[in-house]
């Protein structure tokens, strides 16, 4: 186990940027998510970690020693594939104890190691089988065999469940998040899934277009986010988001709804207004909304309304009786409000 | 009784309109695959059975007063019993042996550079290929030129970079060159296709392979070995096989350059076949060694089909 610091680290391609300065530090044990959307640079950060990705500028170190050109298989760390990336002519036991092999260990060594870790993973039935004879829940286990045979310092995931079903990706996280409690070993995660980011990492490293946005315990991002960007990514469904100004104690958003502000607001200038769909209620006076959609799940509802001109989001724990087209009112939680500079920074 | 006689017809009216709409779609199907269907029949199914019924007959290449007999095995008879038929086949199994190693590695080599980022990849690709789809004709004069004993390029070439110790090389003329000159231009002209299927097999290959080799402390021959050979097996076999049943129909630059000879040394079947056919206008003779040669290429591609159904492709 070892920490992982990351100072001022860029990445070029040519003369084209695509990581401009990032820094971060991942203590021992911990597990860090990297959530973004596609292109924000944090699968190239994850190779550079891994040393698949030469570094432009800045400092990798793991564990204290610095490895910017250190060979990847002199890191010691294990990297967990999209696709797996298992060897298709290799049986499961030659998949996870390759690395071993490599290393010239005796068989016997190789054997011990490979039936530790797939006793860990309840893999031993499957160990004389090749991938393609397996599933993608099994071939995923395989996969994380191969890294934890190895007993790394640091474990990269580079979006492990994104190529499994719905429900499967629920039984893995839950896998992953406790074979992490187990081993305790340091932990990168990359992933565009910001439900698997919120429930499975120690703090969440949140990127767009090369730069790191915030990076805090998952609940601290969702309750304080830094920005719009922020706001609106982590959660699920999204931040509603308001323009508009502050007038006399109250929010005018551009459409000509009024919002309330909490009683000790002291900020004169702000150009956004956003609250969360959970905050939204619906009450006996407050705005005017008409009804749009309405999307039961069985343990919440969805209610897509017209809030002005501005479509809105509530998400309601009871069940409702609603119709598209009913006119209802909303009125947000001034205690749980998000303000914004019409740049999208944070004020309140 | 009745009630059986009443169930009757209502099933058949049920019945009825499906198998009216089956009827329609199999007519359908029917009048899209006729045209490939007749054409392949007129020019592929019906020589392909007329030349078995040939083999078994004496029928000569121009028509005769005579009428042409059946003559059962005799022609196979006769051509397992003639020494220049065997010399043929022990010929072009000469060729193949080397064509094989000669070829495939040259477009395996080929292959592997040009899977490189390498600056103007894609314009080497291009020109690694244009001998593939010139003309062997072609082909075969701009070497025949080269070929020329004793002052060809070739052989200038070799009195140059051996100070005039090795002797000009009668390269076509020459019993025990010819074959192996008619292997080099062969190579020459063909290992572009090939190369381009190993190019095809190398691009199958997922990076994340290499990636994980990487990280699992692989060298580059250790991942060349472990990822890149295994993830080409089916590549390997498909053009082996290809290789050799090409290799077992080898005319062209027999015919133009060197006419069988000298001596026979490049004598193959097909060209041994064309002869029989053309020059001594006995087609029912060139019927059964086609059917011979058939019956070969076969047997090649019955191993083709199980050596990759073993690779699972």
């Amino acid at each position: 186990m070892a920490s992982v610091t990351i100072e001022q680290v860029r990445k070029q391609y040519g003369a084209v940027p695509v990581i401009h300065g990032v820094s971060m530090d991942i203590e021992d044990g911990e597990f860090v998510t990297l959530v973004g959307p596609s292109g924000c640079g944090k699968s190239t950060l994850l190779r550079m970690l891994a040393g698949l990705e030469d570094i432009s500028g800045g400092e990798i170190r793991i564990g204290g020693r610095l490895v910017n050109d250190v060979a990847p298989k002199e890191r010691d760390i294990a990297m967990v594939f999209q696709s797996y990336a298992l060897y298709p002519h290799m049986t499961v036991a030659e998949n996870m104890g390759f690395a071993l092999k490599l290393k010239g260990q005796t068989k016997a060594a190789i054997d011990e190691r490979v039936r530790e870790a797939a006793d860990i993973l309840a893999l031993c039935p499957l160990l004389d089988r090749l991938p393609k004879q397996l599933s993608g829940g099994q071939r995923q286990r395989v996969a994380m065999g191969r890294a934890i045979v190895r007993h790394p310092q640091v474990f990269l995931f580079d979006e492990p469940l994104s190529n499994l079903d719905a429900k499967l990706r629920v039984t893995m996280r839950a896998e992953i998040k406790e074979l992490h409690q187990r081993l305790q070993t340091t932990t990168v995660y990359v992933t565009h899934d910001q439900i698997e980011a919120m429930t499975m990492a120690d703090r969440i490293v949140v990127m767009r277009g090369g730069k790191v946005e915030q990076i805090g315990r998952p609940l601290e991002l969702y309750d304080r986010p830094v920005n719009t960007f922020v706001a609106t990514f982590i959660g699920s469904p999204a931040m509603n988001l308001f323009e508009g100004t502050i007038a006399e104690g109250r929010f005018l958003t551009d459409a000509g709804v009024t919002l309330p502000l909490p009683t000790d607001c002291k900020i004169g200038a702000a150009g956004l207004y956003g609250v969360r769909p959970e905050h939204l209620t619906i009450a006996e006076s407050g705005a005017p909304a008409t009804v749009v959609v309405v999307e039961p799940t069985g343990s919440e509802t969805h209610v897509l309304v017209k809030l002005g001109s501005a479509e809105t989001t509530l998400v309601l724990r009871d069940r409702v009786d609603l119709k598209p087209g009913q006119p209802i009112k909303v009125a947000p939680d001034p205690a749980r409000i998000h303000l914004f500079t019409a740049e999208g920074m944070r004020v309140n | 009784m009745t009630l059986q006689q009443s169930a009757l017809p209502t099933t058949m009216a049920a019945a009825r309109p499906a198998s009216r709409r089956d009827k329609s779609r199999l007519y359908q199907e029917m009048s899209m695959l006729a045209p490939a269907v007749i054409l392949l029949t007129i020019f592929l199914i019906v020589p392909f059975l007329l030349s078995f019924w040939t083999a078994m007959t004496n029928q000569p290449l121009v028509p005769r007063p005579t009428p042409v007999r059946f003559v059962g095995f005799n022609n196979f008879l006769r051509i397992l019993r003639d020494d220049l038929f065997w010399t043929s086949l022990w010929n072009v199994s000469r060729f193949t042996f080397w064509i094989l190693p000669v070829q495939c590695g040259l477009a395996f080599a080929t292959a592997l550079l040009l899977h490189q980022k390498l600056p103007f990849r894609n314009f080497f690709r291009g020109l690694f290929f244009l001998p593939a789809i010139t003309s062997m004709v072609v082909v075969c004069v701009i070497w025949g030129t080269l070929f020329q004993y004793p002052t060809g390029p070739l052989n200038q070439v070799i009195g140059f970079v051996s100070g005039g110790s090795i002797r000009p090389i009668d390269w076509l003329g020459d019993p025990d060159w010819a074959m192996f000159s008619i292997v080099l231009l062969s190579a020459w002209q063909a290992y572009g296709f090939q190369m381009i299927v190993y190019l095809a097999g190398l691009q199958g290959i997922p990076d994340e392979l290499y990636d994980a080799a990487r990280i699992d402390g692989a060298n580059a021959l250790q991942r060349f070995w472990h990822v890149t050979m295994p993830g080409l097996r089916p590549t390997h076999v498909f053009v082996l096989v290809i290789t050799t049943i090409q290799a077992f129909k080898l005319y062209t630059q027999v015919a133009i350059l060197t006419q069988g000879g000298p001596k026979s040394s490049t004598e193959t079947v097909v060209h041994y076949m064309v002869r029989s056919g053309f020059e001594e206008q006995k087609l029912g003779h060139a019927s059964a060694v086609s059917v011979i040669l058939f019956l070969i290429v076969l047997v090649i591609a019955l191993l083709q089909r199980q050596l990759l159904r073993r690779y699972d492709v």
